[in-house]
């Protein structure tokens, strides 16, 4: 979706802010907010591109003006009501009132815990050959789906070179909508600066995505 | 906010979704285990032994796999060197991927709008606002984590450091210079 958390190239955010000695959490909230995401998503409530559509679906200005972890908290409560796991009127009262809707990899223990910390595998078998290889010049396709896509919107349309190629992996745009994992083949894709932001920009800038194989057509 | 994260976890647990117990253990984890002393101790062992090195920037996910003490990182890590002539910084322009194992959770700013929004258009400008400068002719190759790849920066191996043991060239690696927005520190300067 063409939302406000596609950042890429857009200006006016001012200067990055380093915060010196900076702790892991602000406050406790931020780490029960995290724990809950990453709790429900273990449990099979959804999954990780799932949780961030939901994120980037928060209305613009409440996303620009959240915190990280208060968007995650945002998107969460959303999500976990769109599915039906919980009541609008449980989240508000603070307590269940209604009976519980089964998850596909049951309750969440403390048994649980040692599988998260192992981070995910998103390589699948390919189920066809790549259209692409290293070298290929290939142009980002002009496509502007409405829900979500990991293709930004800033090379779109533009030209850039196959760098890597990453093998097949779990595709965002079918499993961000439960449409499946229809794996897709994955590609660095390299772009100058000038074929990005234009003649006037820093001729030493290189900046690449990893894209694909929909998000690509051959130039 | 404190009041509407202790009412979702409580309808959570009465739910039978989660054992707050399990919550309590997945924080205690993230606290203690993960950190960017991960990344530097990759970094040093690189800096150290060639053969790793070219095992790590050939494929970081099987070359990290064989340290017993960092090997949990899951698939789909590339280390990318810095070189003389080339300087790699690392984003997330779309939300916030960042190679957790090795470094951490990310900090605020990596995951805030004037980071992401300017790292692929502006990123000398970006290092400048991290008081860092690269000779003009350096290339500078900004890597957007938009999939499920997580990029490591091999940063140069800071001068005067020959014999050095790994623990004592892990102690020189900062969490910013595997991103791409810092250096390593120069030994004997206090930092």
């Amino acid at each position: 979706m063409n939302g406000v958390h596609d950042m890429g190239g857009m200006d006016g955010f001012g200067k990055v802010e380093v915060e010196p000695n900076e702790p892991m959490f602000h406050t406790r909230w931020e780490s029960r907010v995290l724990a809950m995401v990453r709790a429900m998503g273990a449990a099979g409530a959804f999954n990780i591109d799932t949780s961030r559509f939901y994120r980037e679906s928060l209305p613009p200005h409440v996303y620009l003006a959240s915190s990280y972890y208060k968007k995650w908290l945002l998107g969460l409560e959303d999500m976990l009501i769109a599915k039906g796991f919980v009541g609008k009127d449980e989240v508000a009262k603070g307590h269940a009132s209604a009976p519980a809707k089964a998850l596909k990899r049951g309750k969440f223990t403390a048994a649980d815990v040692e599988r998260i910390m192992v981070r995910g595998k998103f390589g699948r078998d390919a189920q066809a050959p790549a259209k692409f290889k290293a070298g290929d010049r290939v142009r980002a396709r002009n496509i502007h789906p409405a829900t979500h896509t990991r293709l930004p919107r800033y090379v779109r349309g533009h030209v850039g070179v196959i760098e890597r190629d990453h093998g097949v992996q779990v595709f965002p745009d079918s499993a961000a909508n439960e449409a499946g994992e229809n794996p897709q083949w994955l590609y660095t894709v390299v772009f100058d600066g000038a074929e990005l932001w234009g003649p006037d920009s820093d001729p030493t800038v290189k900046v690449s995505v990893d894209a694909f194989e929909p998000y690509l057509e051959k130039a | 906010m404190e009041l509407r994260v202790r009412a979702l976890e409580t309808v959570l647990s009465e739910k039978g979704y989660v054992d707050p117990a399990a919550l309590d253990a997945i924080v205690q984890a993230y606290e203690t285990r993960i950190g960017p002393h991960n990344g530097a101790s990759v970094v040093a062992k690189a800096w150290a032994d060639p053969a790793f090195k070219r095992a790590l920037l050939e494929d970081a996910t099987k070359a990290v796999g064989t340290l017993g003490h960092v090997s949990r990182v899951g698939d789909h890590l590339v280390a990318v060197e810095n070189t003389p002539e080339r300087h790699n910084m690392v984003v997330c322009t779309l939300c916030s991927c960042y190679p957790w194992e090795m470094l951490g959770l990310p900090p605020v700013w990596y995951k805030a709008a004037p980071y992401r929004s300017r790292a692929v258009k502006d990123p000398r400008g970006v290092l400048t606002d991290f008081g860092v400068s690269l000779p003009k002719e350096t290339e500078i190759r900004v890597w957007d984590s938009t999939a499920e790849t997580r990029f490591l920066v091999l940063p140069m191996r800071p001068k005067g450091t020959d014999g050095w043991s790994e623990e004592k060239l892990a102690e020189l690696v900062t969490r910013d210079s595997m991103i791409g927005t810092g250096f390593p520190k120069t030994p004997g300067v206090p930092s």
